[in-house]
């Protein structure tokens, strides 16, 4: 898969020369391939919000680099707008950023700003609708009379209609019931299915991480602790646990399953993966 | 970035100038503005830069800090001095074409330089000292008996803390939003003026919107904590006056008082 | 004694919220009795009418049709609502919008200056309701510095103050972050066991429900599972209709159990889960 995204040694220092001085990342690095989800996972102060913010360009780095097809974002400093139109960044609560008379207008504001105007800019934002499931009829009201659940769709829309290559999202599910995660998540996953996509989700919930990702970055400490698979990263689920992350539930009964001497392979995710297994080794006769 | 301004940055702290009432410190002020307006002469300015000097050094404040907090205002401070400089009649001392330095511009312009420092280092000095709730409730206090001329004191400073209260929130707030609003290209730097208030809309809209909805929601949280107005409540800490503000208000006063007999005599 | 909140018949309706619009029915005849010292989770998607029902609990929301009694006293009656605010303390959502002061101790302190505590009185409460949340070292903070969980905790301290018999969650959890999440659910689990105090949790997340005394499902204004937790969440597909999920470890139970696996449904934990599953594998 070839890299859209690669991050190559990424610091970035607040407070530089005062006694608060601190690095929120330090010495990051991974790569993104075309097309790829990408989840990552960390604690608060981790450095997940610092380092999406470095990913669009919204904060520069202390030292390292970020490359967007293989060029540094910040080659040309005066023109870093662009990579915020190609990586599209959506905020936490980001329901909470609208501000426009109309859905359409809002919507119409990424678009507007990369300088889409007319038919093309109509299309863009009828297409960011669908793609969220927003009616005709929603997008001429006003978004403040909507519900809660319906503002964050317009949000995402928002930024969708400027059809990003890659599109991050900060915890896109917090706040939302059960249901409204699942659709949500359901959403996000057809659009990167069908549009081809890359997509960066970062979230508190393993579970959340672990249903819908290609692979998993972990953050601890302003540092990459991991990055893999969701096998692979749950393989190690005992060291996710001594950082103080969680596994999914159900990992933890696989993990307590074979310390019991069940012959079960520990790095199992999902409540049907493990359901599977459990039953192909019944059928197998003896389990110990 | 935004969060650097702070109002009038408030250092804790255990000298003795902390430790006045906050009521006192704010009457000295007064006091103290009365009396930079009051002087006319070197003497009295003296008087004035001697007491401030005093008051420095019992805050334990740096000089740095002090000159520091004058930044905002160097702007009105040069042009203050130009306009004095320039535009008082007098004795003329220099004539550049169209321009004329007098004397009197001069005196002026230094008097009025040194009023506009010595006002600002005063308050710098009150809010140095004093935790912006300390402030509050020494104004309510002082502002009690105009109770009885039905003047809403208790709902006014309640106000007050409030928004004290949610300024740093509101400006983290801020920063959230705009960096939304620019993840989406918003361009907040460049254009001119006109283009540059429209680029406001996206973050004022949200953030008044975002505010309106936390004073509903402080509202119910508040009645819930059972909040029903002034009547019956009851403090935490109670203000009370000790020896060294009896001390310092007379200090105070009889400064004031000798620079205001200083100026009728003419000095 | 006499139970901590009732409810009778209740409903509430909001009215239209535009021109034309309907109101919308949040609460269609609830019947409720909490008891004292109990720790009762509220379950429901958003839009079930948990979070109405919750501030019914404490007069924020009035009745529209049926009564509702706090220790006995009516929420219709004005007179009595300081001391049925005083009663049942509440606990919102987003922590920033409940902190009134500049300082945390000037914060836990609002509730007994509202109630004309005398001074030293009001020393001891926020003393005591600092180290009850286990923010004793907070005392002088910025609250704007604090994190969620830790500002959460100050609102409960905040409430704690007014000593109330009852504290009601009103969807607290839901803008913290897992830390904070565990930090507020252990501090009001503790509150329960070591004051005796009444919690009431409403909630969307399912595994907050696990360690409650007793669960209530509720589904469109109206409450539709009430008991212990390992009973309810053993109604797997009544649950999914209503858009609420279950644990894992039931889901798998109740996967094996629909595959012939003779499995418990009840085995909620972690441990008992894989206890059981053992054990059936074994056979």
């Amino acid at each position: 898969m070839k890299p859209i995204l690669q991050v190559e040694n990424l610091t970035h220092t607040y407070g530089v020369g005062t006694p608060f001085e601190r690095s929120a990342v330090e010495g990051i690095s991974f790569e993104v391939g075309e097309g790829e989800f990408l989840g990552i996972i960390g604690h608060t102060g981790s450095g997940k919000s610092t380092l999406i913010q470095h990913l669009n360009g919204l904060l520069k780095p202390s030292s390292g680099r970020i490359l967007l097809d293989g060029k540094d974002i910040w080659a040309e400093p005066k023109k870093i707008r662009n990579v915020r139109f190609q990586v599209g960044l959506v905020f936490q609560y980001p329901e909470y950023q609208l501000f426009e008379e109309t859905v359409y207008k809002d919507i119409a504001f990424g678009p507007s700003n990369m300088g889409r105007s007319g038919d093309e800019l109509d299309h863009c934002i009828r297409e960011a609708a669908k793609l969220v499931g927003i009616r005709e009829e929603t997008l001429q009201k006003s978004p403040f009379e909507l519900s809660g659940g319906q503002k964050r769709r317009v949000a995402l829309a928002g930024v969708l209609a400027m059809e990003p290559k890659i599109l991050i999202l900060d915890e896109p599910t917090a706040g939302l019931d059960p249901a409204g995660r699942e659709n949500l998540m359901a959403n996000i996953q057809d659009y990167h299915r069908n549009r081809g996509g890359t997509v960066i989700l970062v979230s508190h919930s393993m579970d959340e991480i672990a249903q819908n990702v290609d692979r998993i970055l972990v953050l601890k400490s302003a540092h990459v602790l991991m990055n893999g698979t969701p096998r692979e990263v749950f393989a190690r689920a005992g060291e996710l646990l001594s950082a103080g992350l969680d596994v999914p539930q159900i990992t933890r009964v696989a993990m307590a399953l074979r310390e019991q001497g069940v012959d079960i392979d520990p790095a199992v995710y999902t409540v049907e993966e493990l359901q599977r297994e459990l039953l192909e080794l019944r059928k197998g006769g003896a389990a110990c | 970035m935004l969060k650097d301004i702070t109002l009038g940055q408030y250092f804790p702290g255990d000298t003795p100038a902390h430790r006045l009432d906050p009521r006192t410190k704010i009457i000295l002020v007064v006091l103290y503005i009365v009396a930079l307006f009051s002087a006319k002469s070197v003497i009295s300015y003296g008087l004035v830069i001697a007491t401030l000097i005093v008051c420095v050094r019992i805050s334990h404040v740096g000089a740095g800090a002090l000159f520091r907090g004058l930044k905002p205002v160097v702007i009105i401070i040069a042009f203050t001095g130009v306009l004095n400089l320039f535009y008082t009649p007098g004795n003329t001392l220099v004539q550049m074409g169209i321009f004329r330095i007098t004397d009197a511009g001069v005196r002026n312009a230094v008097y009025m330089i040194l009023r506009i420092m010595l006002l600002i280092m005063g308050t710098f000095l009150l809010t140095y000292t004093t935790s912006p709730i300390s402030l509050t409730d020494g104004l309510e206090r002082l502002m009690n008996p105009l109770k009885r001329l039905r003047v809403p004191v208790h709902e006014l400073s309640m106000m007050m803390s409030i928004a004290l209260r949610f300024i740093p929130t509101l400006i983290e707030e801020t920063d959230k939003i705009m960096s939304a609003q620019r993840a989406r290209g918003a361009d907040f730097e460049s254009g001119n003026l006109f283009h540059r208030a429209k680029a406001m809309i996206p973050i004022l809209v949200p953030l008044f919107i975002s505010a309106f909805r936390r004073a509903d929601e402080l509202a119910v949280a508040m009645e819930c904590r059972c909040y029903h107005g002034g009547e019956g409540r009851t403090k935490l800490h109670v203000l009370r006056y000790a020896r060294r503000d009896a001390a310092a208000l007379t200090c105070g006063c009889a400064i004031t008082a000798g620079i205001i007999v200083l100026a009728r005599l003419g000095y | 004694m006499a139970t901590m909140i009732e409810t009778k018949d209740l409903a509430y309706t909001y009215p239209a919220s535009e021109e034309g619009g309907k109101p919308t029915a949040a609460l269609r005849g609830v019947d409720l009795k909490i008891e004292p010292g109990s720790f009762v989770v509220i379950l429901g998607h958003n839009g079930s009418g948990k979070s109405t029902l919750a501030k019914t609990f404490n007069a924020v929301l009035l009745p529209v049709c049926g009564k509702v009694y706090v220790e006995g006293m009516d929420t219709l009656d004005e007179g009595l609502l300081l001391a049925i605010r005083q009663r049942v303390g509440m606990v919102f959502q987003n922590p920033d919008n409940q902190i009134v002061a500049n300082v945390v101790e000037e914060d836990v302190a609002f509730a007994p200056e509202n109630l004309g505590v005398p001074t030293e009185e009001i020393r001891r409460r926020v003393d005591d309701a600092l180290a009850a949340v286990g923010m004793s070292d907070f005392v002088r903070h910025a609250p704007h510095l604090l994190s969620g969980g830790q500002k959460q905790r100050v609102a409960i301290a905040g409430v704690i103050a007014m000593e109330p018999r009852c504290i009601v969650l009103d969807e607290a959890t839901a803008m913290l972050d897992p830390v904070g999440r565990e930090e507020v659910l252990s501090t009001v689990h503790r509150l329960n066991r070591e004051k005796g105090i009444t919690v009431v949790l409403i909630t969307h997340h399912m595994n907050e429900a696990e360690d409650a005394d007793r669960v209530i499902v509720m589904d469109d204004g109206k409450i539709v599972m009430d008991g212990a937790p390992r009973q309810v969440f053993t109604h797997v597909e009544e649950l999914r209709d209503i858009g609420l999920t279950v644990p894992d470890t039931v889901a798998l139970l109740y996967g094996l159990r629909q595959r012939g696996v003779d499995v418990p449904l009840d085995a909620l934990r972690v441990d008992e889960c894989a206890d059981a599953v053992a054990r059936a594998i074994a056979k």
